[in-house]
């Protein structure tokens, strides 16, 4: 961690860590537990509202920090304690530091904080001289191993018990069983003579109470209680994003923070200290408090109108529990020292670009993090919006560059789209007609993984015109949103929904001025590209013709709903909204609004138990659960649940060019699944995602065929 | 509160006792404080020998109980004493719980609240004698009354900011014993704090 590197070397450390069986297992384990522990953890409570009032608390204070920090001195101080403001990390190291010299502490026990992580607070009081202890047992652990957390709930959770036991055993020379509470025991004893000789304590805190200057911390362990009753010197590192006013707001969020980091419906301990409070050794009757508020770009943050909803995380850890691409590597390769999503995030701001600028684009945009986060942060918006800003600063790489510059006109991309056409001609296979042979230069091997599909002959912008049937007295007319993935490599999906509208005495028209939706922009942190494509698709279509544009891309439907309204905020707000409003992805249309009855599938290809792969963008982005499994059925096939259904399939467009080998890991997970259901057929209902599955199966010759929707309702 | 059950003290004693003993803790109903302190002597006779994190200066007798009670008001802890006469092995202590770092056998405090919803205690613990007896203890016994019992730690910010309120305060929510996942997230009870939690659960004071 920590060293500067180019992607290349961080490509490798991906490797690494998908080659390490063990921390495979224990993170896929870890994933499909959580899962469940949330779930029960949750079970009759209302998370949005609950995520929703979190939210609302952390948005205020955040909102009046410089107040409550005020405040919380004012009462603190006047009860003795001494309150220091950090504006950097090594202020804050420096503050540290000088307190353990003024009170000649040599020893320092510590209890688990993500604060001190962050600051890198035992390296420079180590190298002070001082003796530093962890006594959480996963920080323990990991410190002993000279590595930082994994995890910011869990820091050990990328080791097994054997590995632990190995460590135990060099830690205290006899040989130590890899049976789990008995090293638990061992940690007890080896660590009950640091706190009984520590000099200091530090410890983090989860809360500051500005009304009564209280700090409250919640651990499992019990460990934070001896830190703050042994030693003479009690020190709180204290992030000024957890400033609260009152206890009451403390409780709300202590509602959500134990059920959604591990499923516990509260932590064992929650202590509240408004020190400095008796400790008999102390000359004056009483403990040395001080608390070390930090700033280090906090205010900062605070005050930026996007990212200020960064703050309102409550260190839960969930968006790490989730993520798909966390699954595959762990937490050291998913966050410099914040872990998961807000780890993307925050790395950024706390220990900048070069230690971000990899990182930031490890991520498949699922949005699965977005859907548990305690805070209610919008986080993979957040994860391409610093993308984008890092690439602003250090300038956009070529491949990003162009990409942009073609996407801006669309008659260059389309023309672009059709020389590769001619130029794959070559590498087509020739007994399997869909797929390139070999990759075309620009990809390297490494993205063999899955077989890619070739460029259509035709693309459905020309077959259109033979396709469209004028339909007297429609029952509605849509403006069709194709997308470039089915315009240009997948027209099947279009005319086999162009059979069903017709039976359904559908109007279609298809703007032909439509462009990309602009989320490939997105996603490679162009947004000005993204932004000049939203307005030409803006234009394109004629929103008083039309009932609804409906589009077969669930990506293109999420991004056109939420995604270009943003986008176009300060530009065409009223526009983008009225555009956005008329957008349904096709499952939606067909068995809501149309309401269709049975399909034409209904009859020989009846029958098969049918898998969904639900695309990211249509479970998370839209929420849309439904609508699909009940077009499974009502074309005659038995729909099949999964576990991993509403789980990413690795796509994540330019993630599965960027990061190859965790894509293939991701989907391989996928496929398992899907295998393991039994299924004849897995469909979904994105291009990007056929083209990420199809092409996987294939590759791996696993037994199932994978389509899109429309092909499985009108074949 | 919205909710409609903000109940009886019957049911909110119900719940915290479910709450509770999800999480592993004992919760003993007892009628009073003279049966909550014969149960407790009663755990304590039958407790196996402490097991000693750090060697002691001094030799103990391997069959001496040490019972740390500091926070029972002066007539409650008289009447303790009076009953472990009849333990000759039990060593009640109230003060100076630094002089046993390797642990003690048990520690008895007064909760001055429990809180249905989670099956938590909330100790006053600003004296140093009070904490040190519910962490270095192997068995927690904890006295409270069920008309202690609130609904929701919501229910009681109240009563929550006053505990808080005023320098040297340190206010301690416990629910269930100290515990771990940190390895291969296996739970595993009794890390740095007490191995167990007994809740006597008294209809009177
Ligand atoms: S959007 Fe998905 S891949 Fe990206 S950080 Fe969130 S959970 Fe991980
Ligand atoms: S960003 Fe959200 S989910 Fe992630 S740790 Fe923070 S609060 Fe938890």
């Amino acid at each position: 961690m920590g060293k500067k590197q180019d992607i290349s070397a961080y490509r490798k450390r991906l490797d690494t860590a998908l080659d390490n069986q063990f921390l495979r297992q224990a993170m896929d384990k870890f994933a499909v537990a959580y899962r469940t522990s949330r779930e029960n953890a949750f079970a009759q409570i209302d998370v949005d509202s609950l995520v929703k009032q979190v939210a609302d608390v952390k948005a205020a204070a955040v909102e009046n920090m410089t107040a409550l920090l005020e405040q919380f001195t004012h009462k603190a101080s006047a009860c003795g304690i001494h309150v220091h403001l950090a504006d950097s990390a090594e202020d804050a190291n420096r503050i540290i530091g000088e307190i353990a010299q003024k009170t000649g502490s040599k020893r320092i026990v510590k209890s688990k904080s993500m604060t001190a992580e962050e600051i890198h607070l035992n390296r420079w009081l180590e190298n002070l001289g001082l003796e530093v202890t962890e006594t959480d047992l996963g920080e323990w652990i990991v410190q002993l191993r000279k590595e930082g957390p994994s995890h910011m709930v869990m820091p050990a959770i990328h080791l097994s018990r054997f590995q632990v036991a190995d460590l135990f055993s060099d830690v205290t020379g006899t040989d130590q069983d890899a049976e789990i509470d008995r090293l638990v025991k061992v940690a007890r004893k080896e660590l009950r003579e640091k706190f009984v000789q520590a000099d200091m304590g530090i410890t983090g805190a989860n809360y500051a109470l500005a009304d009564t200057g209280t700090i409250g911390i919640a651990t499992n362990e019990g460990n934070a209680r001896l830190v703050t009753t042994l030693p003479k010197v009690h020190v709180a590192l204290v992030g000024i994003d957890k400033l609260l006013p009152t206890i009451a707001d403390a409780l709300t969020v202590n509602r959500i923070l134990p059920k959604n980091a591990t499923g516990q419906a509260i932590t064992s301990y929650v202590t509240w200290i408004t020190g400095p409070s008796e400790c008999t050794t102390a000359p004056s009757g009483k403990r040395e408090m001080h608390i070390v508020f930090l700033d280090n770009g906090r205010k900062k943050i605070a005050a930026d109108p996007v990212f200020s909803q960064v703050l309102q995380c409550v260190r839960c850890g969930a968006c790490a529990n989730v993520c798909p691409v966390y699954r595959m590597v762990g937490g050291h390769q998913m966050g410099h020292i914040y872990i998961g999503a807000i780890g993307l995030i925050t790395t950024y701001f706390f220990h900048g670009m070069e230690n971000a600028k990899n990182l930031v684009q490890n991520c498949t945009n699922c949005g699965a993090c977005k859907a548990v986060c305690a805070g209610g942060i919008d986080l993979p918006h957040l994860i391409k919006e610093i993308h984008a800003r890092i690439q602003d600063e250090a300038g956009h790489p070529l491949q990003s560059l162009l990409l942009g510059k073609v996407l801006k006109s669309r008659k260059l991309f389309h023309s672009l789209l059709r020389t590769a056409h001619l130029a794959q001609k070559p590498l087509l296979d020739k007994k399997e007609k869909p797929y390139l042979r070999h990759l075309p230069m620009i990809f390297s091997s490494d993205h063999n993984f899955r077989r890619l599909p070739a460029i259509a002959d035709v693309p459905f912008r020309d077959r259109f015109e033979k396709l469209h049937q004028p339909v007297k007295n429609p029952r509605f007319t849509i403006a069709l949103f194709s997308g470039c993935v089915q315009d240009f490599v997948y027209p099947e999906h279009l005319e086999a929904a162009m059979r069903g509208f017709v039976q359904h005495n559908i109007d279609v028209t298809f703007p032909m001025g439509q462009s990309c939706c602009g989320l490939p922009a997105v996603s490679m942190g162009e947004k000005s590209a993204a932004r000049d494509v939203a307005l030409q698709n803006l234009d394109a279509v004629d929103l008083d013709g039309v009932d609804y544009i409906v589009t077969l891309c669930a990506s293109c439907a999420s991004h056109l709903t939420h995604g270009v309204p943003k986008l176009l905020k300060h530009y065409a707000p009223e526009k983008a909204a009225a555009f956005a409003d008329k957008v349904v992805p096709y499952s939606v249309f067909m068995n809501d609004i149309v309401g269709i009855a049975s399909a034409d599938s209904a009859g020989a290809n009846a029958g098969r138990k049918t898998a969904f792969h639900s695309p990211c963008h249509l479970c998370r982005g839209l929420g849309i659960h439904h609508a699909p499994h009940a077009l499974i059925e009502k074309s005659g096939n038995q729909y099949v649940p999964t576990d991993e259904e509403e789980t990413c399939c690795g796509f994540g467009g330019s993630f599965s060019t960027t990061f190859p080998a965790v894509s293939n890991e991701i989907l391989t997970r996928k496929l398992d699944d899907v295998t393991g259901s039994g299924a004849d057929l897995l469909v979904t209902e994105c291009p990007g995602c056929v083209l990420q599955l199809r092409g996987g199966a294939a590759k791996q010759g696993r037994k199932f065929t994978v389509c899109h929707l429309s092909e499985l309702l009108y074949p | 509160m919205v909710n409609t059950t903000t109940g009886s003290t019957k049911d909110l004693a119900a719940t915290f006792t479910q709450k509770a003993s999800l999480v592993s803790a004992f919760v003993h109903g007892v009628q009073d404080l003279t049966e909550a302190m014969d149960k407790t002597l009663e755990l304590l006779a039958q407790k196996p020998p402490l097991d000693p994190q750090m060697a002691s200066g001094k030799k103990r007798n391997p069959s001496e109980r040490i019972l740390a009670a500091p926070n029972l008001n002066h007539d409650t802890f008289l009447q303790l004493s009076d009953r472990c006469g009849a333990f000759p092995h039990i060593h009640l202590i109230r003060d100076r719980l630094r002089d046993f770092p390797g642990g003690i056998d048990m520690g008895v405090t007064t909760a001055d609240f429990g809180i249905a919803d989670t099956g938590t205690l909330v100790i006053n613990s600003n004296d140093e004698q009070t904490r040190l007896a519910t962490m270095l203890c192997e068995i927690h016994v904890a006295f409270l009354t069920t008309s202690a019992i609130r609904e929701t730690a919501f229910a009681m910010t109240d009563e929550l900011t006053a505990l808080v309120t005023g320098c040297g305060s340190y206010t301690a929510f416990v629910t269930g014993a100290s515990r771990t996942a940190d390895i291969e997230r296996v739970l595993a009870i009794g890390v740095h704090g007490p191995l167990a939690l007994h809740i006597m659960l008294m209809e009177k004071d």
